[in-house]
């Protein structure tokens, strides 16, 4: 069960790096229509995740791959039985992702409009539909012993699944306006801290609801208060959340956008080791839950993955390191005029 | 209509747009890498603009390859989840290295490439864009590792309600899937090399930038012309190897209905599935299948008819898919040729320039038909003589709701494929930014930006 267990682990950290980056760039187009008060305004948020937006979302690929490849009964039951969310996900992201490259080739004002709309609608979408499933994926879904969900896509939408789309809708805005903090400078840069400050506390307020319903509509705590030590994990998204607000007020953006990437983690954590040892728990009779123990992969492809894991994506993340200190200085006029530019 | 049905078409149908955009991913990279690689050793600016105009091509490709590869990987998941639990075990972890050796690399190196220019020192700048290129290759490696398994599947063992992992190496050495990946990357060569060759031509046609699209044009000339001909060799091979592992789909390909020794091949045929034979079959070449497909006039080729009815494969859609498939084949090195005699002075050949802008939707063709004859090949299998597709397919969803997400995509889909050709025939035509050698302030063009000389 050790390789198992390893997996689990490894499974829910792609998860949180997934959310911690693709989470900023998704959340800076959701909030473009606030923040951007003209064209040039609208070219800083898509410059601002430019480079990044991208290598950001492999980190999708790559934990829907190792569902995949280590759990792939999970996988085929999540994929398929949450079917018409994920098609919805699949659409945004393919719009949000083609309106970058697209947007500036025609020069033409109706023809940015469309693109903008996608952006909007492709980065906001994912947020909430992402948030949803999670919330859903928490609580449990109606699957049947052939591993069949049994509820439909409006059964999704129950208070806790809601709950949980706010929350990421929230979370994913917050970290897109403190990396705009980070990117931007003048006043957008202005209007995405004080944007930061209030959807600080709009988050705040939901972590504690969330948390509170979580108590109430899943069996998430079960594990903790079976082993109190592993409240410690709540440490992360609370020192988090503070250290963002600390650096925000002194408006220190790398910082709190940091600081923000580690509450998000937390948060994804603190679900993922209540799920434990389930990765996607059936509401209708734990017996049909999806586990580490009737649907992971042999131990010889766990312990290949393993190996590629351990290599490679420590490599991964310093060389995305190395992107964001690269490019993660201030846009300027000739950051906007540079042909290349979004 | 049934779940099985709408599935297949919207796999198929997602397949075949993302591998419009896949092939010139693979062979554009390696030529915009040399190109700026060429700008580092000569010193000459005219290799730095062909680099960013090429470059500015490759990149609206690129945007359509990534999003609709997002779509491959999900339906795994939501269409096939009876396949992905079955195979999971061997199919998933191809899928996740792929991912994990490859995605992370391409995407971000990219990005370091196309934000870099006034960044970054030139000689890391060029690295970049050979690890986008080593990254995209790598990719398709991978991939086709996988759906070689899928054709030949090797190093696995049946346990339970799965195929389990035996043998890792027996996964990366499978030959059929070396035999795919070669074949597929030099026919992605061949048709990027087309494809500048077919813009290059459109422009010296027209007389404008000569010296830039003569130097394009040379430079795709002997690449094209290489993996033209090295194509139809290893395609012969290739053909070998699937008469080995898979000589029901053989027998599809070349509607061959009779087993026999020293086996003929047929110059022209017209098959007649519904009653086991072919209507028309006119100049044989004695021996000609058993010699291709065993290197040996004598041989014994199997015929669909030793085939249980249930286990052939569609014949006349695989027969003609290959059959068109092979003629290109012959008919894009002899371009590719002519091509190479003219690569000094392509200008004073005006039928070529004329002809070739033509030419490049030739090679796309050819590759849509080459996975038409693999996959549709292969049925009824979804992996090869272990599991029927129709017994991969998932349960528990509805024709509701693949009907609805075929329709959002081939709405989508048939939007962005059409915006994607518009802007790559617009920027094509436009040509680079400015047909002044060596000067730099000449590159900013009429959008109306400031040169790159004066930014950083
Ligand atoms: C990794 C695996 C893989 C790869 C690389 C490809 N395919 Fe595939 N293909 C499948 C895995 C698969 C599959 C999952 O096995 C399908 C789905 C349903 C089926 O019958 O087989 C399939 C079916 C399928 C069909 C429908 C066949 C039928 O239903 O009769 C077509 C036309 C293609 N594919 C075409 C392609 C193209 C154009 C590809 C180039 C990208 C491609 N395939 C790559
Ligand atoms: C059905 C199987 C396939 C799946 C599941 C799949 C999956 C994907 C995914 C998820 C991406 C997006 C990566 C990103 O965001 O950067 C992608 C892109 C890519 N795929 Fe595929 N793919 C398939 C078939 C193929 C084949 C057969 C090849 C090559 C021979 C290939 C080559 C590529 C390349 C080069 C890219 C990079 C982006 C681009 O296309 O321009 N894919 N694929
Ligand atoms: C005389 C020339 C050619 C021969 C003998 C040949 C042979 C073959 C064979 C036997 C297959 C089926 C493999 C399988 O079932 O998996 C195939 C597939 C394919 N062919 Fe060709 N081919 C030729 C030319 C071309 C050309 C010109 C292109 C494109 C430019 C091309 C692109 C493809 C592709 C993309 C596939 C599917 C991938 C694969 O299975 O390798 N081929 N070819």
């Amino acid at each position: 069960m050790m390789l198992e267990t390893t997996w689990f682990v490894l499974w829910g950290v792609l998860w949180a790096m997934y959310f911690a980056l693709d989470g900023y760039d998704l959340g800076l187009g959701t909030l473009m229509p606030v923040l951007a008060k003209d064209e040039r305004d609208r070219r800083i948020m898509y410059n601002a995740a430019g480079p990044f937006w991208d290598g950001n979302q492999v980190w999708l690929i790559t934990a829907g791959g190792v569902t995949f490849a280590a759990f792939p009964a999970t996988y085929a039951a999540l994929f398929s039985g949450l079917y018409t969310a994920l098609m919805l996900l699949l659409f945004a992201l393919i719009l949000r992702g083609v309106s970058f490259e697209f947007r500036r080739k025609v020069d033409s004002e109706a023809w940015r409009k469309v693109w903008d709309v996608c952006h909007v609608a492709g980065s906001f979408l994912p947020a909430l539909l992402l948030g949803v499933a999670f919330a859903n994926i928490f609580m449990g879904i109606p699957l049947n012993a052939q591993g069949i969900n049994e509820g439909g896509l409006l059964d999704l939408l129950n208070p806790y699944g809601l709950a949980g789309g706010v929350l990421f809708v929230l979370m994913f805005s917050l970290h897109g306006a403190l990396w705009l903090g980070v990117k931007a400078q003048g006043p957008i840069a202005d209007r995405a801290a004080a944007m930061a400050e209030k959807l600080w506390m709009a988050l705040m307020v939901m972590v504690v609801l969330f948390l509170a319903l979580t108590a109430v509509f899943t069996q998430l705590f079960v594990n903790y208060l079976n082993n109190p030590v592993l409240f410690a994990i709540l440490l992360l998204p609370v020192a988090g959340l503070i250290q963002a607000r600390l650096a925000l007020g002194r408006r220190a953006m790398v910082k709190a956008w940091a600081a923000s990437a580690v509450a998000i983690i937390g948060v994804t954590l603190f679900g993922v080791i209540g799920l434990f040892p389930a990765l996607l728990p059936s509401s209708l009779d734990p017996a049909y839950s999806m586990t580490i123990a009737n649907s992971a992969s042999s131990p010889k492809t766990l312990k290949i993955m393993l190996g590629v894991a351990l290599v490679f994506v420590p490599l991964v993340i310093a060389y995305q390191s190395w992107l964001h200190v690269t490019f993660g200085h201030k846009i300027t006029d000739a950051d906007l005029e540079y042909e290349e530019a979004y | 209509m049934d779940v099985l049905l709408l599935s297949r078409l919207q796999f198929a149908f997602t397949t075949f747009v993302h591998f419009i955009f896949v092939p010139l991913t693979l062979g554009l990279s390696l030529l915009v890498a040399y190109m700026e690689t060429k700008w580092l050793r000569t010193g000459e600016e005219v290799y730095k603009r062909m680099a960013k105009f090429w470059g500015k091509l490759f990149l609206i490709n690129f945007a359509l390859g990534v999003v609709t590869g997002i779509a491959l990987e999900f339906q795994f998941g939501t269409n096939w989840s009876r396949y992905s639990a079955y195979v999971g075990d061997i199919f998933g972890s191809l899928l996740a290295i792929e991912a994990t050796l490859a995605f992370f690399l391409e995407s971000t190196f990219l990005a370091v490439w196309i934000f870099g220019w006034n960044r970054i020192p030139p000689k890391l700048h060029n690295a970049s864009i050979w690890l986008v290129a080593l990254a995209a290759n790598l990719s398709a490696f991978w991939i086709l590792m996988a759906n070689g398994w899928m054709q030949n599947p090797t190093g696995f063992v049946l346990r339970g309600d799965r195929a389990e992992l035996e043998s890792f190496m027996a996964l990366v050495t499978n030959p059929f899937a070396w035999g795919q990946f070669l074949h597929t990357l030099f026919a992605a060569y061949v048709l990027s090399g087309f494809f500048v060759l077919g813009i290059s031509a459109w422009h010296l046609a027209r007389g404008s930038n000569v010296d830039f699209f003569k130097r394009s044009f040379r430079i795709a000339a002997p690449f094209t012309l290489v993996f033209a001909v090295a194509l139809v060799i290893q395609g012969h091979s290739h053909g070998a190897s699937v008469a080995k592992y898979q000589p029901a789909k053989l027998a599809a390909m070349e509607s061959h209905w009779e087993t026999m020794a020293r086996a003929p091949q047929y110059l022209f045929v017209i098959p007649d599935p519904a009653n086991e034979r072919n209507l028309v079959e006119l100049l044989p070449v004695p021996g000609g299948l058993s010699m291709l497909a065993y290197h040996s006039f004598d041989a014994e080729v199997q015929g669909l008819r030793d085939f249980p009815k249930e286990d052939r494969p569609p014949v006349t859609l695989t027969f003609v898919s290959f059959r068109t498939m092979v003629g290109l084949g012959f008919l894009l090195p002899a371009l590719a040729a002519w091509v190479w005699i003219r690569r000094k002075t392509p200008e004073d050949s005006p039928r070529l320039l004329r002809i070739l802008p033509w030419v490049i939707p030739l090679p796309y063709i050819a590759i849509q038909l080459g996975w038409i004859v693999a996959e549709v090949g292969r049925q009824p299998w979804i992996v090869h003589g272990i599991m029927r597709t129709e017994d991969a397919v998932s349960a528990g969803i509805s024709v509701g709701q693949v009907g609805f997400s075929l329709a959002m995509f081939t709405l989508i889909y048939g939007l962005l494929v059409a915006v994607d050709v518009y802007l790559l025939m617009h920027h094509g035509r436009k040509g680079p930014k400015s047909s002044v050698k060596g000067d730099d302030t000449r590159d900013a063009d009429a959008v109306g930006m400031r040169p790159a000389s004066t930014m950083a």
